[in-house]
């Protein structure tokens, strides 16, 4: 096992799942990033644009202020070229769309209504990451 | 007014969360990912982290009947498992598995690096209005 973290990884969880209940508490929204995007681009009011658009800043902000704090360094990925970042981005675009939600939406706030729906596209897509991971390694000997 | 800052507020906590939890290093990602070879399973902590937290926080969120600041709960109509959600889900996992970003962290990553993060979020919303154009035509 490499790096294994439990700690940070569940208290940075637990604050996923507070944001994400207090959406819910508030908003009465749920906190998927991908439909929280996807919506600003719908044909809708300015007021349903606006906390969309402000969720995401707070998303952008939350990730510059813990870095001011707490610097935060990559190793990056050498084989990484921009032609995989683009094709990797597509895919999660598109795949989220098309399934409705992605690692929030239906990880977190789906899974803990037990919605079926939900279970089955995570399912879906650890699955497809696992496979994808294995098979580009035969490529890169990672 | 207040629907603005609570999300901007969920936002700013989540955003922590992402970096704090490190969903924001691809290669944490991706070892998570390799189940088969430098497994490391510190990313289920953050998914278990935050369905104990969702799934307790929910039970007494829905019992209050509506959200204190809108009449209802917005919750998604669609209960049928079907070819879309699936097949979406398929392609979405191996765009994960490529990059290592998913939507939440390369969007709270734009907090503190612009070069990967920025191509993935640039490509990722081509890839939303892709979808949009192939599926309304």
């Amino acid at each position: 096992m490499e790096n294994f973290t439990p700690y940070s990884a569940l208290a940075g969880g637990v604050l996923i799942g507070i944001s994400a209940s207090l959406l819910m508490y508030l908003n009465g929204r749920v906190a998927g990033i991908s439909g929280i995007v996807g919506g600003i681009f719908n044909r809708s009011t300015w007021a349903e644009k606006a906390w969309r658009i402000a969720f995401i800043i707070g998303l952008v902000l939350g990730g510059f202020i813990y870095a001011h704090y707490y610097p935060v360094s990559i190793v990056p990925r050498e084989f990484i070229t921009t032609t995989w970042l683009v094709l990797g981005g597509l895919l999660v675009g598109f795949g989220t769309a098309m399934g409705s939600g992605c690692t929030s939406g239906h990880g977190i706030c789906g899974v803990s209504r037990f919605s079926l729906r939900s279970l089955s596209a995570v399912a879906s897509f650890l699955l497809s990451g696992i496979v994808t991971v294995y098979i580009v390694k035969q490529f890169v000997g990672a | 007014m207040a629907k603005i800052l609570t999300a901007l507020l969920a936002g700013i906590i989540f955003g922590v969360g992402l970096v704090l939890s490190q969903m924001v290093d691809p290669n944490k990602v991706i070892n998570f990912l390799d189940v088969t070879g430098h497994w490391d399973p510190s990313l289920m902590f953050v998914l278990g982290g935050g369905v104990i937290t969702v799934t307790i926080a929910y039970r007494f969120i829905f019992a209050q009947g509506k959200p204190l600041l809108d009449d209802d709960f917005h919750l998604p109509t669609m209960l049928k498992v079907d070819k879309k959600l699936l097949i979406g889900s398929v392609l979405f996992g191996s765009g994960w598995g490529l990059i290592g970003y998913c939507p939440g962290p390369v969007i709270a990553s734009l907090g503190f690096r612009l070069d990967d993060p920025l191509i993935v979020v640039v490509s990722m919303l081509a890839g939303i209005l892709l979808y949009r154009a192939v599926s309304t035509s």
